[in-house]
This record gives C-alpha cells, structure tokens and sequence, in this order.
C-alpha cells in the first residue's frame, strides 16, 4: 500500500522546505502546490526555478524561502541548467567528489515552459537527464500581468487577448504540453493540480523514482489572473478536473493512467461561470467550449482504453 | 617540463589543455569554427582519455545555461562557440559573472551576420564587453594551450570566481597547425589546484543561488563585483608568473615588440600580431622608430601596464576588427583613448578598422597603416576613423 491516497493525511511530514513569509498573492495555488511537492520531495534535492512568479515571490534579496538548494539564473533556461547539475552531480560522484543520490528538480510556469522554455525542455528530455521537470500552469504570464501564454485557454481575456467588441479573447486553444513531454518517449509524464494534494504529492514521489526524465504538468490556479475570489482556489481546481477540463492523468512508459474518471462530467459552465476571465462568453462559445472538452476528453479515454 | 615540440592544429590544443585540467562537464553546441574543438573533446569522452560528461545540447543558450548548473555544482566546467553563439549566450553570460561561476570558454572569433560570415574578426567579442567575464587574447597556438590551461586556474581562484574567455581569432588560430610544447599530467596536476567553489549547490549546505535584487540591493551587488573583477588583475599575474617558473613562457597584460625606444606604437590584438612584428622588423630596418603594443588582457582592461606601455611614445596607431557603427573610433581605439585621456601627456592616437570578416592583412598593409598614420598625425587628421582596402 504505497498509495499516499490512503495513508496521506497522516503520512505527510510537517516538515517545510519553502518558509512562510513568501510574497506569494492570498489563495495562489501555485505556492501551495511548490510547497507540497517539496513535501513529497524531502531534503536530496536541488532546485532550479525559471523566472516567473515563484521566483519572484521566494527570493527576494537578501530574504529566501528555499530550505533546500536552489538556483535561480533566467527565463527559458531552466531545463538546460538542471542539466548541467545533473551532469555535474554524475561526473563528480563518478570522481569521488559527491557522495549523494540528489534529484535535481526543474520548476517553471507555462510560459516558461510552453512558449520561451520548449526548446530548452525539449533538448533536455530528448538527451535523457535523469531530472524532474514540473511545469506549474497558471494559464498566463501572471508575474508580468496577466499576458497570454500558449496555456491560455481558449476564450480567456488576459491583458494581451482581451475580449473586446470583436474578440472573444484568446482564440486558440491551450497547447497540449503533456502531450509534447510524452513524444519525447520519456518514463514519467503525469498532469496534477493543487485541489487533488495526495494526487499531487504521489506523482512526484513517482517521479523521484524514475530514472530519467519525468515530467509533471500542475494546474495552479490563480485567483489574481484568473479573476477568482481567492477563498475559491482549490473549489476551481476541482472544477478543472470534474468538468474534464483538465483531467488528472498519468503516461508510464507510454501507457496512459486516467486517475479520476467521471461517468459524467460536469457542465464546462460550472467551471467557466467562477471566474472573470471568462464573464464575457456568449453561450454559443460556452457550447464551442463544450464541444472540444468533451471530444478531447473522448480522446483521452481512447488512450486509456487502448494503453497507449 | 616536457620537451618535445609537436604540431598540433590550434583547436586540437585547447582540447589538450581541457583534458589536461581534467575538466568535468563540457557542454557544446557546434559552430564554425569553433567546431574542432568540441568534436575533439567528444572524441577525449567517447575514448575514455577525459573523464568528463559531454552534453550535446541543443543550442548555445543552453551550452552557457548548463555551463552554469555545473559550475554551480562544483564540476570544473568548459565550453566552447563562436560568433552568433557567443551572441546567442549573450544574457547568460552576465548571469556567469554576476553569480560568479568560474566557467572556461575559447572562443573562436568570428565576425557577425548579416552578411552571414563564418571567418574571423572581432565583433562578437566586442559585443560582449561589458558581461563581466576575465577576457584574454591569445596570438598563436602555444599561447592558446598556455592560456586555456591559466584560464582555469584563475578563475577558479577562491578570490577570483570569474568566468573567463580565451579569445582565438576564428580559423587563423583555431585551425592553424603550429608547433608547441605540451605539459606532462603531473606538471599539470602539480600547477593547477582543484576546483571548489565556495557555495556549491548541496542539500548538505543549502544555499539559495540567483535570487532577484529590487532597487535597494541591485547597486550594492554590482560594485563588489566590479571591484572583484578588477581586483583580479592580481591573480592574473601570480598565475602567468606561476606558469613561466613552470615553463619558461612568460604572460602578461600588455606586451611590446620593439616598444622601448619607438615614437610610433601600432596596438593591435590576437595573431595578427606576428604579421604585425614583421612589419615592425621591416621598418625598423629601414632606420624608422616603430615597434607594437598587444592587449592581452582586455577584461579587466590593465590601465596601468597600458598606460606604462605607451607612455613614451609619439603616435599610437590603433587597429580595430571590428566595427562600432555610428560611434566615435573603433571599439578597441575609444577605450584606448579613454584610457589615455585622463593623463597629461600622452600619444597622439589614430583609429583605423581592418581585417573584418576573414581579411587577412599582410605586412604591407601593416606598413602602410603605420605610414598612413604617421602622415595623418602630421596633418592633424585625429579624429577620423578609417577602414583599410575597402574597395568602392
């Protein structure tokens, strides 16, 4: 019974590795889900954070909130940094200067995973670090302002696709990340959200054990760009998952875990409805949206059934 | 100290001397004519000959990027590129120097797009000036060798922790075949200590690396690292002097060739420097008080030796490779003059630009610089930038 699921309440250290006093927004779901995924990752390990919100919220000069190794150096480098690390732990522990099993960690928010990091991420899976990489999606640049990302759903206003007389706001649909991690043929690829911790926490002790690279794609919701009251955080969260939205899913070695199925799901608009950023929708849009969770949830299933 | 003198392609050195210092990581990314360094290296990995992890990444921007993960964890780290890529690692190479990652880089200068140029001149280091990397100059394939295998022991100096660059002019030293001594591996391991950055990444002893500074911290982290960068000068040359009690080779910031007595002094940087002292030598017998300044050390720019160098001398006649568009001389003329101003007396200073993208410069175009020089010296002509053989 390794399932955290199970045993998880009582299981979860009390230990922090990210210290309160962080300058991270009331209700972020994005500095809850750092915090239970160092949790779950414990001491061995050594951070690498792209810049982006939690960089900005953790790091402060001459204030940090990190309690394990971390490094911070630029936007879409992260993936390439941790490489290095991870090299250099394996030659010197090959020479006799380290004497640890660390994991190295990769961090970064969608846009700088999904647009400015990609080619980086994407070398780094392709050579095979033995790494982590999780990608905590808010959905926009919100350290910057609420800018659209290539993770911006469709329909969403942000302050670079706003919805005006002539645009529903953003107009293309969210980049499948996980989808392009798992062409790479890499062991671990799994999605995780803050509303389901246990989840959260289990996939990245999953991951700590793949050798290799692993990928963990985190919705993070975001109450400030999200235009969300921040008491309702982990509530939207769920409704990502049980609207199908964004489905909690695993890729082990190709073959696809789905990890809560819903015989029915929620009505998108349970979800949509929560939220400002999509207050301007018509119900025609809504319906559009409808559509395309349902068939990408259909096809999603499909991989499940079939095992890859 | 080994005696032997063997031939060796410029490249193919500097791979010797990585392999010699035992690097740990070397992460890459192929471009003219940066590229026999690192397939040499690879080659030293496949084999076996360097304990070493070869990362092939997947662009420059990441060749820099991992340079900084492994020099953060302690690993002895090299690399290696070439125009465009050195402009590609642009913003990470200030991120090398701010978090004071003693990272070696040869690069093989090349000039800059557009038109597409592979062949050598100095614009991509000019535009990497003001990164805050140790930037050495070498001139032949001896001092290539020489100065890949200091570059890492200066920077690795716990007082240091600079990356540094050894600057190779692209083709004319990077695939040239010259004769050189090598060092033996215990002549090697005995002149340069192990690599041990003071705040290495370690769950053992966490540190936080590269948080952001607000207003109220930036400038207070900026001047240390300038003062630490110029206060490298003095490493600098305990480590050339180190060197030469172990080889007999002798470095230093500002050299001289028939500098002494000259009234004229032509300043130039990297192997063109040995075409230039063939000049020098024709002029010379011809009864003219000629002789030649070399930068070695361009970051940090060695004021005092400079100024030293040239204090006596009439005319100072500066070539630039490169290019400053719309600006007032040369790159490598407007510090010379910055240098030279603040003092009461000092050389007049003439600015010409030459040997852009692969032009080779011959000894009497060199003679003809100086002549030139000297004549627009004369007819008071200061203050005009001029490109050699330009045909129009």
């Amino acid at each position: 019974m390794e399932s955290l699921a199970i045993y998880a309440p009582r299981l979860v250290t009390t230990k922090e590795y990210l210290a309160s006093g962080h300058r991270a927004c009331s209700g972020c779901g994005e500095v809850l889900a750092v915090r239970l995924t160092c949790k779950a990752l414990g001491r061995n390990v050594i951070i690498v954070n792209a810049t982006g919100c939690m960089e900005i919220v953790s790091s402060q000069l001459p204030y940090t909130s990190w309690e394990v190794p971390w490094i911070h150096t630029l936007f879409e480098n992260t993936a390439a940094v941790a490489s290095g690390i991870e090299a250099g732990i394996k030659v010197l522990s090959r020479k006799g200067g380290y004497s640890q099993k660390t994991k190295v960690v990769a961090m970064a928010g969608d846009g700088g995973t999904m647009d400015i990091g990609l080619q980086a991420l994407s070398g780094a899976l392709e050579r095979g670090h033995n790494f982590i990489y999780i990608c905590y999606d808010n959905e926009a640049y919100m350290n910057t302002g609420i800018q659209r990302s290539s993770a911006t759903p469709f329909g969403a206003s942000t302050t670079t696709s706003p919805a005006g007389k002539i645009s529903i706001g953003q107009t293309s649909w969210k980049k499948n990340m996980p989808a392009i991690a798992a062409a790479h043929d890499i062991p671990y690829v799994a999605t995780a959200c803050t509303s389901y911790p246990f989840d959260l926490m289990n996939k990245v002790k999953k991951a700590m054990k793949v050798e290799g690279p692993a990928y963990i794609h985190v919705l993070s919701v975001c109450p400030t760009g999200w235009r969300l009251p921040s008491d309702l955080t982990i509530k939207a969260g769920r409704l990502a998952v049980e609207t199908g939205v964004f489905p909690l899913y695993e890729i082990e070695a190709g073959k696809y875990t789905l990890n809560f199925d819903f015989p029915q799901l929620r009505p998108v608009e349970d979800y949509l409805k929560l939220q400002g950023r999509f207050r301007h929708l018509s119900k025609e849009v809504v319906a559009q949206i409808q559509e395309r969770v349902k068939a990408e949830y259909a096809k999603l299933k499909r991989k499940v059934i079939q095992g890859s | 100290m080994a005696t032997k003198r063997i031939g060796m392609e410029g490249s193919f050195a500097i791979a010797e001397a990585v392999k010699l210092a035992n690097a740990d990581v070397v992460a890459a990314y192929p471009i003219t004519p940066q590229t026999h360094i690192v397939e040499r290296l690879a080659e030293l990995v496949a084999n076996g000959e360097l304990n070493a992890e070869y990362i092939p990444v997947e662009s420059e921007h990441s060749a820099m990027s991992a340079c900084l993960g492994s020099s953060a964890v302690g690993a002895r780290t090299f690399t290696a590129t070439a125009g465009q890529g050195l402009e590609l690692m642009h913003e990470v190479l200030y991120v090398a120097s701010s978090l004071r990652l003693p990272i070696v880089m040869t690069v093989a200068n090349r000039a800059l797009s557009g038109p597409l140029s592979v062949w050598g001149d100095h614009s991509d280091v000019m535009a990497t000036r003001d990164c805050g990397w140790i930037q050495i100059f070498a001139e032949n394939v001896q001092q290539v060798f020489d100065l890949v295998l200091c570059a890492f022991h200066i920077a690795e100096d716990p007082s240091v922790l600079f990356p540094t660059m050894v600057h190779v002019d692209g083709f004319h030293l990077s695939h040239v075949i010259e004769s050189l001594y090598l060092l033996e591996q215990e002549e090697v391991d005995k002149f340069l200590p192990k690599y041990h950055h003071p705040y290495a990444l370690n769950p053992d002893k966490p540190v936080t690396i590269g948080a952001f500074g607000p207003p109220n911290i930036y400038t207070e982290t900026k001047k240390p690292q300038d003062i630490a960068l110029r206060a490298s000068k003095k490493v600098i040359l305990q480590v050339w002097r180190k060197f030469s009690e172990l080889t007999g080779r002798y470095y230093s910031p500002v050299e001289s060739y028939k500098a002494k007595d000259a009234d004229v002094l032509l300043l130039v940087m990297g192997s063109f420097s040995e075409t230039a002292m063939m000049a020098i030598d024709k002029m010379r017998e011809e009864g003219q008080k000629v002789g030649l300044i070399r930068l070695r050390l361009w970051r940090p720019f060695p004021f005092d030796e400079f100024r030293q160098a040239v204090a006596q001398a009439q005319l100072l006649i500066v070539l630039d490779r490169a290019l400053s568009f719309g600006g007032p001389t040369g790159p490598v003329c407007s510090e010379i003059q910055a240098a030279l101003y603040p003092l009461e007396t000092r050389p007049k200073i003439i600015s010409f630009v030459g040997g852009l993208g692969g032009r080779d410069i011959s000894v009497p175009t060199f003679e003809d610089i100086i002549r030139r020089g000297m004549a627009k010296a004369k007819q008071g002509r200061l203050d005009e930038l001029e490109m050699i053989e330009v045909r129009e």
